[in-house]
């Protein structure tokens, strides 16, 4: 697979933060940006979105439909591409786990980060092929000219 | 008649249109419209029972339609049916 995700320095960074404050629960939020083509997306803008799983976070997360719907108003009105979900592992890996696949959606790019002991410590993305498993995306970190 | 609002992930299957205008009375005369015209979604919208998958919300305005059973439910012009991905993990 040649797929890569580019992501901008900030947003990764604030990525890593909610990871971190969220610790040890799980952290979620929208990815935003632009489809360049079939191997490669952008992404420019993150937002956090709360993590309503009832209950046990620190193995689960949920988003409230009402935010996903807010999500794609939000992309519709800013011009930009809703291109996936973020959200965290505390203490496991940055993979995805079986309840992650069951969930997936097609197209989305799922980025993981794997917070150990309270410090994000790695970062990929994963998406479903047309067979829905999930296959790695590189995560490319964009130097943005000021 | 009823509009029917696409999610980003399932645009891939109905020519990356945001919309789409259903000619029907009901929620489920309204997706089966939209399925007919976009075979390729149905496997990503029903199930081999031709149930609503469990990663994807069906609402009229604010309101779930919790299954199909609901799918009855009567629409008009002013109808907006929203799909909306359920979005977990774990």
């Amino acid at each position: 697979m040649s797929w890569k995700l580019h992501i901008d320095k900030e947003s990764l960074e604030k990525m890593h933060n909610h990871a971190e404050q969220d610790y040890p629960d799980e952290c979620c939020g929208f990815m935003y940006g632009s489809f360049d083509d079939e191997n490669v997306r952008q992404v420019t803008v993150i937002r956090p979105v709360s993590n309503v799983k009832p209950g046990d976070k620190s193995d689960r997360f949920q988003i409230d439909p009402l935010d996903y719907r807010k999500a794609e108003q939000f992309a519709l009105l800013q011009d930009l591409d809703l291109v996936g979900v973020y959200h965290s592992h505390p203490d496991h890996p940055a993979e995805p786990s079986e309840h992650d696949l069951k969930q997936a959606m097609p197209v989305f790019s799922y980025i993981i980060v794997s917070v150990q002991d309270g410090v994000a410590t790695a970062t990929r993305s994963w998406r479903l092929d047309d067979e829905k498993e999930f296959q790695e995306e590189k995560v490319l970190e964009k130097i943005v000219n000021s | 008649m009823a509009k029917i609002v696409i999610p980003t992930p399932l645009r891939k299957f109905t020519d990356q249109q945001r919309e789409y205008e259903a000619d029907a009375s009901t929620v489920k005369e309204s997706l089966d419209q939209l399925t007919e015209a976009y075979p390729d979604l149905a496997e990503n919208l029903l199930d081999d029972d031709g149930n609503i998958r469990s990663y994807v919300r069906i609402y009229i305005g604010d309101d779930e339609i919790g299954d199909l059973e609901n799918g009855a439910t009567e629409v008009d012009e002013d109808t907006v049916i929203s799909i909306v991905p359920a979005i977990a993990g774990g």
